[in-house]
Formats: structure tokens, sequence, C-alpha cells
């Protein structure tokens, strides 16, 4: 396995293109800008906003970089740190709660020997809390780079969903 | 009465929901073709007719939105679609996206001819970005057989195309204004009104901004012959309404009910009841910005007159959590709290300092360290918050609190050692 | 003319008539009553966040914020009963817990938005337990400090730097308790696209973002008698520094200004204005070269830090067409440490060079290397108008009660043209007279250019008739505006020859600098006070500056003269961008020096 990417400070041919690309597909279009940062962090291996690309995206759109910055910073499904391949997304909201999603993120820091907001050495796997992600009739529930895995009220049903990713 | 009922959800599994053909063969598109033949005017009477009030959570009457939205004078509008279902326990919205995407789109071109508007947006909310490629591929099939695009079905001059667009994790993004801030590329924090987006939305533009729901219920409604839809529900509350019901009860899910149906049918005939070996704590309303319904109020009629008249929530989001006594009513009041905390865009004061201190309250509370100076200042930013906020958000991140107090008062009283303290 | 509707309300039942369209808190004003409020600005758009302003209106089950609210006709406004006492005290407790609170040590002490919001509603501590943010303040310029644990997130800097400077190097971020005021990735100032115009220290509420204070430095080299501490003051101070002391906007206070400034010890209290004078020989000569000999036109202005800041990190393309010419505040260091200093038979060194300026740029030019020879600068401390007041006030002194004085001789005379650089279309005003004299070698018939003469937020073209051959000229205020400019000059939309730009609103007597308050109302008052001073002075033209003429004729011999290049010409350097997008962007390759061009 090649080694894991680590944060991206540079401006690499390879970031460029992915960055074009993007906005290609987005027409260009800097009103889509809330979608061309989510399409950019999904292919990022980190599943997050390097520094240099929001530079450069910001360059390309014609928009000043605090505008990248804010909306990276606003949206919860935005990051400018790096992530792990797999980001295990617990519900934290009230719905999901009470239907005792805090054993399940305690399972999880438990299998994976993981704090919230932690990423494994081997940088793929980090549990994150997130608000209602609506899949409240299937809680308590996890979200992993938009799948939802949903009853993961027991340990077996939770080391099947870690079993199914990757 | 019956419990459930089949209107908006009448397509559900009938049709293969990734293929226009489909959706034709079970006689999909003949509401456009009606709509097509009636003037904007007759549309919105429609609605109004049949009583629809919005389903975004702020009933505005829909049939008089879409009448306000069409006298406009603009050579530009646009029309959005709010699927930015971030009300925590409300899944309503997802069913209707993933199992009948036609439908809404239909509604959204009525819309779209009705108002006169050239242009349409969904906005959905990034938490269902499974569902993307489903819906990009429905409005891809409806530009190819011509439903968009221009000329539409023949018409000279109607020329409308639909755009989708995804949010990024932002419940504020609900918030009309916020919404159309997020659509042009900004953060989504309200903005300032005047100017209301009626007159100045999305890309400075006149906006109708439509719920999934009310916009799903359009064709449906313009094909009810027979006055169906105003057969349900009490005559001062006709019709039906999409339910999500969730939480700690055996069969969560969404339903299709006429209002007027009680919540006690809903949880305990629809829902199947409060899971084996426990009793019923609290009911929320509407999401997390809903009220608390004690177990008193189990009788009381799911229709907007008769919530309100329970001090409860009127419809809202049409979210039902079911708590069990598993939950302290404290404890559940921090887990909407930390939402707010989470949600809260920052920009007004109110919003953004209120809920902080309102979540250490809570902790104190939750300690049982409080006192009696505590709970006033509690309640005290709680009011606040609710009348000087900029925005719907602040203004019902309270909700549940305030009424908890009505409620609940027992939960807040202040141990005797730390009072006399 | 359409007449406007007129609307009748009351306020607190005093009956108001006011046009439609109005704000509550404008009719409020109308009648005296002024509603609490810190987002609200008069100049800036409405924002309507810090729900200080809340009212009640009859009718209404909540309440509504005065600054965002229009009125309607029979309006009932109430804005003093006990449900808006309790949301606005209640708001005010809510901010003031968010904002540390160390005011005896804060730069806007006793000249404070909130600290009188405070006082008026007689609250010493909120009601709440301190949640103010833990991050010190950020001194990472030599123009602006940030104090983020102060900043009550009004909005108003991210509106000015977005709206009238059309920057946005300052945005909000994130969100709830974390959304904060910020640069792009929370970097330093000058790493962003920042100019350091200041703009944002002048509307800032609080002491969130405040100029770097020099003051002590000042006051050290005074009390050093090793020093010969040297002061020259800008055009636009003069008009200015009195709304410090309670004057009237556009007060002129330059006696008494010299005096406070001579009874602090200033060795040499000399004038801007000279230099200004000076600034026109040099670059009304390059004007007519450059249009004589074929030059890059239109020819720029480059007096402005914040404008010249702004050119090289958004335009380093105009490089070329900005006038070489050095400030006036960098040529009277130059001139200061060499001229007057051989004059004097004073070792350089041991000058010490002062400034008051409108401006925070200024603060930065002055670090500039190339403003500076033989190791060191020729300016070594900028003050602000603002940090002057402050030192006045040490001294004890009230510039109202002293009697006037003179500026000190030679450096010390300047023309009225040099007066009316402080004012938008000043340096193109005192550029005129001086190359139409120069250029046709016949006396002007008229010398006011009213035609150039800028407003405050606009841009102005003119065509000059230079006996005979016209002349093209903008003239513009404030840096989105110079945008605009450059996108016409850019597309071929127009064809100027000479163009003056000022970052700031209404130029240097609407600087980042200028005492607190100042707003456009101000600045219109203080350019009257401007050209009414050029009206009431003798010498009105910078070439017949008796003092000019001496110092070509001992030390420069003429404009544009090899010494004249050496020290009162400058150069400048695109920044580089915090990444390298020269690979990837064509626009970025044009300006790689050729040995890195592929």
């Amino acid at each position: 396995m090649k080694p894991f990417a680590q944060k991206l400070n540079e401006l690499t041919p390879e970031l460029v293109a992915l960055v074009d690309d993007v906005i290609a597909r987005h027409n260009g279009d800097p009103t889509q800008l809330v979608g061309i940062l989510l399409d950019l962090e999904a292919g990022v291996e980190r599943h997050y906003i390097p520094e240099p690309a929001a530079y450069y995206l910001a360059e390309r759109l014609s928009i000043p970089p605090t505008q990248v910055y804010d909306v990276i910073s606003f949206y919860t499904a935005l990051h400018d740190q790096p992530r792990a391949k797999y980001t295990l997304q617990v519900c934290d909201s009230a719905p999901c709660r009470v239907k005792d999603s805090d054993a399940l993120c305690e399972t999880l820091k438990r299998l994976l020997n993981l704090e919230v907001g932690e990423v494994t050495y081997d940088g793929r796997f980090s549990i994150e809390k997130v608000p209602c992600f609506g899949a409240c009739d299937v809680s308590p529930a996890v979200r992993v780079n938009g799948v939802v895995y949903g009853h993961l009220d027991s340990e077996e049903r939770i080391m099947d969903m870690l079993r199914q990713l990757d | 009465m019956s419990k459930t009922v089949s209107f908006i959800t009448r397509n559900f599994g009938k049709y293969n929901p990734s293929s226009l053909a489909s959706y034709e063969f079970i006689g999909g598109f003949t509401a456009l073709r009606k709509a097509l033949d009636m003037d904007g005017d007759a549309i919105a009477q429609l609605l109004a007719d049949n009583g629809v009030q919005g389903r975004g959570g702020a009933a505005y009457d829909m049939g008089r939105k879409w009448s306000q939205a069409r006298a406009v004078q603009a050579p530009h509008k646009c029309v959005v679609c709010n699927a930015d279902e971030g009300e925590p326990g409300t899944f309503k919205d997802r069913e209707l996206l993933s199992k009948d995407p036609f439908q809404l789109l239909e509604g959204m071109i009525i819309a779209g001819w009705a108002v006169g508007a050239d242009n349409g947006y969904i906005y959905m909310r990034e938490e269902y970005s499974h569902l993307r490629p489903q819906l990009l591929s429905a409005i891809e099939q409806c530009e190819k057989a011509g439903y968009l695009g221009e000329n539409i079905l023949g018409h000279e001059g109607f020329h409308y195309h639909i755009h989708l667009y995804s949010g990024a994790g932002a419940y504020v993004c609900g918030e009309g204004s916020a919404l159309c801030e997020s659509l042009e590329g900004h953060s989504g924090r309200p903005r300032m009104k005047p100017p209301f987006i009626k007159q100045c939305g999305a890309f400075h533009l006149p906006t109708c901004v439509n719920n999934v729901e009310s916009l799903s219920l359009v064709p449906p409604l313009l094909l009810d012959k027979d006055g169906f839809y105003k057969s349900q529900g009490t005559p001062d509350c006709p019709g039906t309404k999409l339910i999500s019901v969730c939480g700690n009860v055996k069969n969560p899910g969404v339903f299709e009910v006429p209002f007027g149906i009680t919540l006690r049918e809903i949880i305990y005939d629809l829902a199947g009841g409060i899971e084996d070996g426990h009793q019923l704590q609290l009911v929320q309303l509407g999401g997390a910005s809903g009220r608390l319904a004690s177990p008193a109020q189990l009788d009381t009629q799911y229709t907007y007159k008769g919530m309100k008249g329970a001090d409860l929530t009127a419809i809202g989001s049409g979210a039902i959590l079911v708590v069990d006594e598993r939950t302290s009513v404290i404890g559940f009041l921090r887990m909407t709290q930390q939402f707010f905390s989470h949600e809260s865009c920052g920009q007004c004061t109110p919003c953004r300092e209120g809920n902080r201190h309102i979540a250490r309250f809570l902790d104190k509370i939750a300690a049982g360290t409080h006192t009696e100076e505590d709970i006033k200042l509690m309640e005290k930013y709680a009011n606040i918050m609710s009348t000087a906020s900029m925005c719907g958000l602040g203004e019902t991140a309270q909700s549940a609190l305030l009424s908890a107090m009505k409620r609940f008062p027992e939960v807040f009283a202040v141990k005797k050692e730390v009072a006399v303290r | 003319m359409s007449e406007t509707k007129m609307i009748h309300l009351t306020i607190n039942h005093m009956p108001v008539e006011v046009p439609a369209g109005t704000r509550i808190i404008e009719a409020a004003q109308s009648i005296g009553i002024d509603i609490p409020h810190l987002c609200y600005h008069p100049d800036q758009s409405i924002k309507a966040h810090c729900r200080m302003c809340m009212v009640e209106v009859t009718g209404q089950r909540k309440l509504l914020a005065a600054c965002s609210t229009l009125v309607w006709e029979g309006m009932e406004v109430v804005t003093d009963s006990k449900r808006v006492y309790d949301a606005q005290v209640g708001v005010l407790d809510l901010i003031l817990a968010d904002h540390r609170q160390d005011c005896l040590a804060c730069a806007r002490n006793n000249n404070c938005d909130l600290q009188n919001l405070c006082r008026r509603f007689n609250r010493l501590k909120p009601d709440l337990p301190d949640v103010s943010s833990q991050e010190r303040p950020r001194l990472d310029n030599p123009s602006i400090v940030r104090d983020p644990s102060k900043c009550v997130k009004c909005g108003r800097c991210v509106k000015v730097c977005s709206e009238v400077q059309g920057i946005g190097a300052l945005s909000f971020t994130g969100r709830s308790a974390d959304c904060k005021v910020t640069t792009a990735f929370d970097l330093p100032m000058n790493e962003t696209d920042c100019v350091l115009c200041g703009q944002c220290t002048l509307v800032c509420p609080v002491g969130a973002l405040t100029e770097v204070d020099h003051t002590s430095h000042v006051r050290h080299a005074l009390h050093d008698s090793n020093k010969h501490v040297v002061v020259q003051i800008a055009p636009s101070v003069r008009v200015a520094l009195g709304d410090d002391f309670g004057l009237e906007p556009g007060a002129l206070v330059t006696g008494k200004m010299v005096t406070a400034l001579k009874m602090m010890g200033f060795e040499k209290v000399f004038d801007t204005n000279f230099t200004a004078d000076l600034t026109i020989m040099e670059e009304g000569s390059e004007l007519l070269e450059r249009i004589q000999k074929g030059g890059r036109l239109p020819m720029i202005t480059s007096c402005s830090p914040g404008w010249v800041n702004f050119m090289e990190k958004h335009h380093p393309e105009l490089i070329g067409n900005l006038s070489t010419a050095k400030s006036p505040q960098g040529m009277f260091g130059a001139v200061l440490k060499t001229y007057y200093a051989q004059r004097m038979g004073w070792d350089p060194k041991d000058i010490f060079s002062v400034s008051v300026m409108p401006c925070t740029a200024k603060k930065f030019e002055a670090t500039r290397p190339e403003l500076g020879r033989d190791g060191y600068q020729d300016v070594d401390v900028v003050l602000t108008t603002r940090e002057l007041a402050k030192l006045i006030r040490y001294e004890g002194l009230n510039p109202v009660n002293l009697p006037e004085s003179d500026f000190d001789s030679p450096l010390g005379t300047g023309s009225g043209a040099g007066a009316i650089f402080g004012a938008t279309g000043g340096v193109m005003e005192a550029a005129l007279r001086t190359a139409y004299e120069l250029y046709t070698k016949k006396e002007l018939p008229r010398l006011e250019f009213e035609e150039v003469r800028g407003e405050v937020g606009g841009i102005k073209e003119a065509t000059i008739d230079l006996d005979g051959t016209p002349l093209k000229v903008a003239v513009v205020n404030g840096l989105k505006n110079a945008e605009e400019v450059i996108r016409r000059i850019q597309s071929g939309e127009a064809d100027y020859l000479f163009v003056e730009i000022m970052a700031c609103p209404g130029g240097c007597i609407g600087g980042g600098g200028q005492p607190i308050g100042t707003n456009n109302e101000k600045r219109k008052a203080r350019i009257k006070a401007l050209y009414d001073l050029d009206k009431s002075l003798p010498l009105r033209k910078s070439h017949e500056n008796p003092d000019i003429q001496t110092i070509y004729q001992e030390f420069f011999d003429h404009p544009l003269s090899h010494k004249a290049h050496e020290l009162l010409h400058t150069e400048y350097f695109p920044r580089p961008k915090r990444y390298d997008f020269s690979p990837y962007i064509e626009k970025y390759r044009k300006f790689l020096p050729d040995s890195a061009k592929k």
C-alpha cells in the first residue's frame, strides 16, 4: 500500500488538474462554489480542501480567497484539515441520541481505539459527530462517505458495518 | 376515518423512479398538460380553494404565495425547491425525492408556469447526496423529452430549466434567504429583510420558495377531479399530510395521514406504540425547533388549529419524535440545545451568544448546581432569543425549552441546599 | 421632480413625518432620539446583526430592528418600554460577556461605542459569565492590530472592506459561537489581499481593529537628547484633528497643532505640503515627459500607499503606469535626511524623522527598503492623526486653547496646491495648475479645475484643455471604484492620459488613520475646508513656491534630474502570491523574470 497522503502544502500539477476538472464540471460558475468544494473534497483522498487548492480555486473563479475560506468554515460538510479515508459520521441529534447513539459512538471508539476527531495512524478511519442526516427511521445510524448504515444497535452490526468498508 | 391515506404518496412503489417512461406509463405529466391549459391565477386559486398551506414549517398559504409571485413584474424569476430538510427527525422529503422524483419535477414545472419563472433550483441537503444521481438523471430525461427546456410541450415562450444545487450541512440554509445566499456560492447567513425574497431572492431575482412536499402536492391536486383531497381531514383543515415518526417507537417511518388524526393514533396505531417495557415521556413536534408535548396532550388533533390551540408547534416539518423515560427531560433539552449551538449561523447577537449561555445553564441544571437566579436568567435569554433574533432559527431555537418550562416545571426545581447557599 | 410620499408615524407618542423609505432609526434621529446601535453605520448598507436597536411597534408580536425596518403610515414606535429596555440590556449583556473588557488598556478607551452604551445603560458588568475569546492581539504588520477578543461581530469592517474597497480581506467565518471576523485561512493581514488602508479601523465600534500604536517610540525619541526629532504633517491632518477635540467637522487647526508639537519638544515642525509641491514638480514633469516622449500612459498617481499596495498585489501589470515620483511623505523623508541634514550639518543617523499622516498604510510605506539609504529609513515613525491626538492629550494640552504658530522654514512652506493634496482630485488639480503653465508657458486663466474635484466614493472623468491640447483625465477614490477605472482602461473603453487614484473615500481626509467617527458627512466638510484654505492662500501653484525654487537651485538642479531621480523617485514590485500560479495561469507567467520563463 502506498503511504497515505499527508496534508498538501503545495500547489501540485495533480491538484491543479483536479481543481480544473471540478470547475469545468460546474461550468466555471462561481455561484456553484458550495457544490464545487464538495466535489473537490470528494476528489481529495483525505476528504478535505487543501489550502493551495482553495487559493487556486479563488483565482480561477475570480472570487476573494476569504469567500472560499468562509464557505469551508461555515458548512459542516466542508473541511480545511485532512480527515480519514473513511470518516464515520455518527448522528448526534436527538432522534438518534434517544436511540442510544452514544453507545454506538462508544463502541466505535473502543473498536478503533480512537477518540472523536482523531484519525487512525494509517489515515483510514476517523469518527465525527454530526447533526441529523435524516436516517431517523433506521437510527442509530452512521454515515460514511455518503452511505448510511442503520440499526447499529449491537456490536455485531457495528463490526459488520466496519467490515464492509474497504 | 382511515388512519393512513394515499394521495401525495400514491405513486410510491408504482413506478421505477429512475425512468421517465415508467412515470409516463402511470399517467405522469398529465397534470402538467392540464396546467398548461390553465392560467397561473387559476392554478393559484385551485391551491387556495384546497386550503393548501406550505409544508416548509412557516405554513404560508400556498395559493397566496403563488399569486403574489405571479404578480411581481420582472423579466426573470425563479422557483426554488427547498430540499434542505434539516429538522432533526424529519425524513419525509427524502421519501418523496427517492420514490417519486418525477412528481416533484412536474410540480416544479407547474410552479414555473404558474408564477412565470424561467429557472427552477432544487436545493438539496448534502446529507441526501446519494439521491443526486437519480435526480440529475430525472432532470436530464425531462430535458430530452421536452418537459424542460425551450417552448415546453409546444407552449411558445415557456422556457424553463431546473438546476440541482447541493447544500453542505447547514440547518440554517432551510431559511429562505440563507438558502438564496448558499445558492449564490456564499455562506448561508440569512439576509436582512426587506427586501423579501419574493421581490429579491436568489441571484437578486424574485424568488418563489416551496418545500419538496408542497411542490409534490401540486400534480395530484390538479388531477383531483372528485375532490378527494378536500374530503380528507377536518372542515377547517382539509387534506393530507406526510409525517415522519421516529424515536422510541416500534415502527418508525413516514406516513401520509389525514389532518385531524390525533397524536395518540399516530404514535400507537401507526408507529406501533412505545418500545416494549417503556413509557412515553414526551413528544417533540416539528423537529428541534418544535415544542414539547406531554403525555397528557396525546388526544390533540393534528391540525394547524388544533396544535396551536394546545400550545404546540403547528405541524411544522411534520416530524414527530417520541421519547420514552430512558431520556430525561433535561437530557433531551441538552440534545436539542447542542443542535442549535452547532447550527446557529452566528450572525446576530441573541442567537450566537444566547445559545451558548443557555447551554451552560442546562449543564448546571443537569448537574443539579443551578439556582433560582439561573432559571430566571435562562428564561430571560430564551425569551430575548425568540423576540430579538434575526431569523426563524433564533426565534424558535428555545421553543423546546420554553415549552418544557411550562409542561415539566418539576425538572427545573432548585435543589434546596443549593438555593440556600 | 416627482414628489416623495411622506409617511406619518409616532415615536414615543411624538408625531413624525418622514419620506417613504426611511428606516425607524433615521426617523428617530430626525426628532433627536438616538436609538442604541452597534452595527448600523450611516455610510454602509444595513446589516441588522447586532440587534441592539430592537424597538416595539404596536401590533407587532416580535420586537423590530429599528435599523432595518422601514416606516409605514400610522406606525406607532416605542423605544423605551420595559420590553424594549429588557431586550436591549439583554443584548448588551450578551455582547459584553463575549468582549474582553480591559478597557483601561484599550486603544479605544473613552472613544468606544460599546463603552458608550454601557454608560448609557449604567451597565458595569453583564449578569452572564465571561465567554470572550482567549486569542491574543495579532500584531503581524506595521499598520493594523487585530484583537479578536474584543470583536463584537458587527460586520462593519467586513462591509467597508468589500463594499467600499472591493477587497474582502476580512470576512465572517465559521458559525455560532465560533463565528468570527478574520482573514482567509486566518493568515496575517499582510499575507492576504489586505492593502492596510485602515478603513476597517475607522468603522470598528470597539478596539478590535486599531492602528499599530507608535506613540511610545516618539516619546522615547523626544526624551533622547542626542536626537534631532523632526516632524512633518500631512495636508489632511489639519482639517481633521479638531474632531478629536470637539471642534466642528472641517475645523482648520494648523497653527494650534504646530504650537502643540513645538511644546512637545519637536525640534522642527515642517509641512508635508512642501513636499506635496515637490511631488507636483516631479510628477507634473514626468507626465509631460511621458506624453511628449511616448512613455507609458495613462500615468497614475502614486501618493496613496493603500493604492500602491493594491496595485502591487492585485494589478502588477500597472507597475509601469505608476508615476515613479515618491509620495510627499517619502520625498520629505529623503529631503530631510539629505538636503536639510547637509544644510544643518546634522548626521542623518541622528535625525529621528516623524510624520503625522491620516493613514495606516503610510506606516507600511515608511518601512519600504526603497525609502531609505545607508542603513536608515527616511521616515522613522509614522503617527496617525489619532495617535497625534493621543500624544497631545498625554501632554495635557488642548489645542483649542493654544495660540497659533508657523511651520519652521524652509521645509514648512506649502502652496494651496499642496494643501488640496488631502482631498480627492487635489493631486490632479495641483498637477494641472503646474503642468498647464509648464506646457503652455502661459499663465492659467483660471486656477480652479472644478471638473476634477472628486466626490466621496465617486469616479470623475474630464477633458482638460491645455491651450488647445486635450488632456483626458480621471479622478477616483475608494478602491472598488479604482477597480472600475482599471477595467475601463484595460478594456480600452477609456483613453485617459492621467489618472488620480486615492485608496480611501474622499481621499486622505477620509483616510484610515483619521479620528474615529469620520464619516462621509465629515469627509465632505474636510474637503470643503481644504479648498477654502487653498483659496485663502496667496501662493496657489507648486512651481511658484519660493522654497521649491530654492531647493532646485541649491540641490536638485531641475525636475527629473539625476539627483531628483535618485532621491525623489522610487520603484514598485509585484507582490508574490501565496502560491505560485505562474505555471498554471497565463496572467502570472507574464510577470516572471525572463530567465524563469519556459
